[in-house]
């Protein structure tokens, strides 16, 4: 039994809760039933919508990418090697997480673009790998995030005995502590991929909006909204529809890619019976 | 092989000087915090002592300041407490994964890992997963997979406490059939892993080892009274005489066949407290050949179907209707008898 259902919570939290959950629900609903239902195909598969959702979904899953490549090794260095200063630094990974994206947008337009640090050297600005760029930047800070919270609560327990087993560090990271934090590793990718294809204001600041190219699905949406509020509207119940998908996922994902886990929070669930 | 170490940390306060002759097992013995599992942490390359130098072979393990070799490249298998098999691996990869860290090709890995899993009794389980085995059956999965990783030395850090004790007494079993002729360090506050599994101890208390030598000569006659806690006997220091032994503050007891030293020279007495007998300081009907000792009882403390009556002179093991009928409690008056067969006398 649960603790909270034999003590109780007192009523009115119950109701919090509700208008809580409400305040969250209602707006989508008043939306959908918003959706100009007979001309909902035709509108979100128009040249424009369809070019901006795969647009999306590429610079969204590279930007992903990007975060694995980049996130994990800075989620172990933060969780694994004690370094003075390490609390700045992770102030400083997580800042984009907390800066307004029109702001990171401007930022790395100062570093990339043609007048920027860089001197035009990577003039990648208004380019569809500046989008790229936006979105990482963006969404970085939630596999990092994720992810060193695990590696810290798995320990180095088990990596010790691997060592001691004669498994080098890098055997140790791929067959011991990356499979043991897989379920975060997962989950953080997703949470990455959901913030990467919402982003909207750095990528506006920094990529522009240019069909095709740098116009991605919020950025559609903004556009449509001023010319054909209906198709704005269609084409927001698909990111809807991804986003809510992406949570499923991610709240499956511990499950599925760790089955062990599931098996043992039985047997021990089972233990606690008998006993 | 034959492993030296002579180390310190000052930040845990540990000092150690030990030598394992090669194929032979040293049980280092000692309360909670005496720095036992330091010093294992060293040997495996865990923990960094501040200085000092270790050899196992002619392998140097470390040679601080200066040379240190990382745990992968040690030949040091650790096996601990808790089994600690990779979750996520099979119970057979989980032994295989040794040999495969050291390049063993798959079909050679896995050929190694189930003569392992034969030989500790666990073939039957290779394809489970670790949170299908049982405790016992996971931590001999875990003596096979420290095992197949072929290491030079094997440490062992407290493997049994962690179990039921009819299943420590199973994989006991397991342990000293592999245990023979291999180099090892086991790390125990159990006297009975020592007696079974040890050619020689170690004592250590507040990180310094305080006695070292044959299992046998240290836990029966101790010279520390934290040794004579482990094999769970009194220790008395004082003077020989014709008799037996007198205590520093007069005490006296019999000694059986006294081989000890001359009389007049100091001396030590082991007593077994299921030997000392426990009765009402007035009955005068109890008195036998042996001394009477007045004591005061300062602890009651339950030892499985027993009680260990602690006084202010000699502990006594007696079955808990002997607390009853005496009406023992803290500060209650007793007379000790102490059988001379109870007492082993030896030199200081």
């Amino acid at each position: 039994m649960i603790a909270g259902a034999r003590l109780g919570v007192p009523r009115w939290i119950l109701v919090v809760a509700a208008v809580g959950a409400l305040f969250v629900l209602l707006p989508l609903v008043a939306m959908a039933l918003r959706v100009d239902w007979a001309h909902f195909v035709p509108l979100i598969t128009s040249p424009s919508s369809v070019d901006a959702l795969l647009l999306s979904l590429r610079t969204s899953l590279v930007a992903t990418a990007g975060c694995l490549v980049l996130g994990i090794p800075m989620a172990i260095v933060l969780a694994r090697v004690p370094f003075a200063g390490q609390r700045v630094v992770r102030a400083i990974v997580l800042l984009p997480l907390v800066l307004p994206p029109v702001v990171g947008g401007l930022a790395l337009l100062a570093l990339y673009g043609r007048r920027g640090l860089l001197g035009g050297a990577l003039d990648v600005a208004f380019s569809t790998p500046a989008v790229v760029i936006a979105q990482t930047f963006v969404a970085l800070p939630f596999l990092v995030l994720s992810l060193e919270g695990a590696l810290r609560s798995a320990g180095e327990r088990y990596e010790a005995v691997a060592a001691t087993l004669g498994a080098r560090p890098s055997a140790v990271l791929f067959r011991v502590t990356l499979p043991l934090v897989l379920p975060a590793v997962v989950s953080g990718a997703i949470l990455s991929f959901a913030r990467a294809l919402g982003e909207f204001g750095a990528t506006l600041t920094f990529a522009g909006s240019l069909q095709g190219v740098t116009r991605t699905l919020p950025l559609e949406i903004y556009l449509q909204r001023e010319t054909d509020p209906d198709a704005a509207v269609a084409l927001s119940l698909v990111l809807v529809a991804v986003a809510i998908a992406v949570v499923a996922v991610a709240h499956g994902a511990g499950e599925r890619v760790q089955p062990w886990r599931a098996r043992r929070r039985s047997a021990i669930s089972t233990a606690r019976t008998a006993a | 092989m034959s492993l030296q170490i002579e180390a310190s940390q000052a930040e845990r306060d540990v000092s150690v000087d030990l030598t394992v002759a090669a194929g032979e097992t040293l049980a280092v013995l000692g309360p909670n915090g005496a720095g036992k599992s330091t010093v294992l942490g060293m040997l495996a390359g865990l923990i960094r002592p501040d200085r000092g130098r270790a050899t196992l072979g002619d392998e140097v393990l470390f040679d601080l300041p200066g040379a240190w070799l990382p745990p992968h490249r040690r030949g040091v298998a650790l096996l601990a407490q808790d089994a600690l098999l990779f979750p996520h691996l099979t119970v057979r990869a989980n032994v295989a994964f040794g040999p495969r860290a050291t390049g063993a090709s798959r079909a050679e890995a896995a050929s190694r890992a189930d003569e392992w899993l034969r030989r500790t009794g666990t073939r039957a389980f290779a394809d489970r997963r670790p949170s299908e085995l049982s405790g016992g059956q996971a931590q001999r999965v875990a003596v096979a997979r420290a095992l197949a990783a072929e290491p030079s030395l094997l440490l062992l850090d407290e493997p049994l406490s962690a179990l039921d004790v009819s299943v420590a007494a199973e994989v006991r079993g397991t342990l000293a059939d592999v245990l023979t002729g291999r180099t090892t360090v086991l790390v125990t506050h159990d006297a009975l892993d020592a007696y079974l599994l040890a050619d020689r101890v170690a004592v250590m208390h507040d990180g310094r080892v305080v006695e070292e030598g044959p299992t046998r000569q240290v836990l029966e006659r101790p010279r520390h009274p934290f040794t004579a806690e482990l094999s769970g006997l009194t220790l008395l220091r004082g003077v020989r005489t014709a008799e037996g032994l007198r205590t520093d503050d007069g005490m006296q007891v019999r000694a059986g066949d006294a081989v000890a030293p001359a009389v007049g020279s100091p001396a030590l007495a082991a007593v077994r407290p299921s030997a000392v007998r426990l009765v009402a300081p007035d009955d005068v009907a109890a008195r036998s050949a042996d001394a009477s000792i007045p004591a005061t009882v300062t602890a009651l403390e339950p030892q499985a179907d027993l009680v260990r009556v602690r006084t202010d002179r000699l502990d006594a093991l007696v079955p808990p209707a002997v607390v009853a009928d005496l009406r023992l409690h803290l500060g209650a008056r007793v007379a000790l008898h102490v059988p001379a067969d109870a007492v082993t006398l030896y030199p200081a």
